[in-house]
């Protein structure tokens, strides 16, 4: 028992393959395997949400899934997101609006936000906390993710309109 | 944080989890969402030689909402929200599944795995107690229903043999009015105390009434003596006092980091009377 499977992942539109444990946690594949170290490591224990990342469409803790489980899945990593050349929407929300003081969350939060802002484009700042609530922040309060959000899911929306 | 080595099975049908469960008995254990697994084998406190996940079984998919409902048991809570024609005909499903966890934790966290776990402080038992819900597993004989309220013997330890699976839930779609209120410590956490409520009413006087209790006790509490005291009544301030008076007498609470048997006690009637008077008045 306790052989290793070969596991096939496609993360941020590469195809991986590689032989693992089937316990091996899902983030320690991408940072150490695949070296994409964006998806931190925090609590450990699914609360925190620093881990999270896109596996097939939903918002998932990838601390508390092992790669086994995530065999054959599409993953985004924040590293999908934008480069420091060309930020994402968020990323340059986030930035613009002081949305982060130590930075140790927000790989976390913008995944999460992408994802909430898909589901909806045009939240309330309830909806925004609501959707946001399994991601934690020990710097900020929380005023500026929420004003980031916001100003990314408006940002976005008149990108739309402009492009209609 | 790293678990004890397990064999990883993936198996795309029901009868392949059986064979799986008679061949490896105590040794295997099936995985849904995870979301309580996981963090157990992490801690060494479950060690899982045989881990068999249910993703690729269809068979466990899937809602059906018409006069009867049924969920199969990899419905996740996040797929429960997202379903209108369930949010129309049993709404108290989508209230008590914003209620649960986080948005994370949603997308995995499954209706099967919650009411099979038997984790006094999950959601789903004491709701589907409230609905009177029947579980159908799966073993090596057939299929077979438990009734929810019948299901639960104490914490961890259920109905379920070792070699059966959850395969779906089912219950007749809730008449009046409804309401799941849960008083947490802070987001994700379990509850202090729960109350489901289900109440329909003939005129202005109650004509049924179904209230259970979540984690408030080493199983979920349906208070049968609790429901039956409102029928009849019009819900008045001084009845909704007297069914929570007969629920404190169904509930045993323990101590724990949640607070001490009196706070908690003192928490369930707050639930319990918010909740009868939102069904109430939904009713």
């Amino acid at each position: 028992m306790s052989g290793k499977m070969q596991i096939k992942l496609k993360v941020n539109g590469e195809d991986h393959e590689f032989l693992a444990e089937p316990r091996e946690l899902l983030v320690h594949a991408l940072r150490e395997r695949l070296n994409l170290t964006g998806s931190h490591v925090g609590c450990e224990t699914g609360h925190c949400g620093v881990c999270t990342v896109t596996l097939n469409g939903k918002s998932v803790k990838s601390c508390t899934m092992f790669v086994a489980q995530a065999d054959g899945a599409e993953l985004t990593t924040v590293e999908g997101m934008g480069s420091p050349d060309n930020l994402h929407v968020l990323q340059e929300a986030f930035r613009e609006h002081h949305g982060l003081q130590c930075g140790y969350c927000t790989p976390g939060m913008i995944m999460r936000a992408a994802k909430l802002l898909e589901e909806i484009p045009n939240p309330t700042e309830e909806q925004v906390r609501f959707g946001m609530a399994g991601n934690l922040c020990r710097c900020t309060g929380y005023q500026n993710i929420v004003k980031s959000i916001m100003a990314a899911a408006s940002e976005m929306n008149s990108a739309k309109e402009a492009a209609q | 944080m790293i678990p004890a080595a397990f064999d990883y099975h993936r198996p795309n049908d029901l009868n392949g989890v059986i064979s799986l469960l008679q061949e490896h008995g105590d040794d295997a254990r099936v995985i849904a969402g995870g979301h309580s697994l996981i963090p157990l084998m992490k801690l060494r406190m479950a060690e899982v030689p045989h881990l068999i996940d249910l993703q690729s079984i269809s068979e466990l998919t899937g809602i059906d909402s018409g006069s009867t409902i049924r969920i199969g048991a990899m419905t996740t809570q996040a797929d429960i929200i997202d379903n209108a024609s369930l949010a129309s005909s049993a709404p108290i499903l989508k209230e008590a599944s914003l209620q649960i966890a986080d948005p994370q934790v949603r997308y995995m966290g499954t209706v099967g795995g919650n009411v099979a776990n038997g984790d006094p402080g999950n959601d789903m038992p004491g709701l589907m107690q409230c609905l009177d819900a029947t579980f159908i597993l799966r073993g090596p004989n057939g299929e077979r229903e438990v009734k929810a309220r019948d299901f639960y013997h104490a914490a961890y330890m259920t109905e379920r043999e070792d070699d059966e699976v959850m395969v779906a839930v089912t219950f007749d779609a809730p008449k009046g009015g409804y309401a799941y209120e849960k008083q947490k410590r802070k987001i994700g956490d379990y509850a202090t105390a729960a109350a489901a409520v289900i109440i329909s009413k003939d005129g202005s006087t109650c004509k049924e009434a179904s209230i259970a209790m979540t984690n408030l006790s080493d199983t979920p509490v349906f208070c049968a003596a609790a429901s039956d005291s409102l029928i009849g009544t019009s819900v008045s301030a001084e009845d909704i006092k007297n069914a929570v008076n007969s629920m404190i007498d169904a509930i045993d609470p323990a101590e724990d980091n949640r607070g001490p048997v009196e706070f908690k006690k003192h928490a369930a009637a707050v639930v319990l009377s918010r909740a009868i008077e939102r069904a109430w008045q939904r009713a």
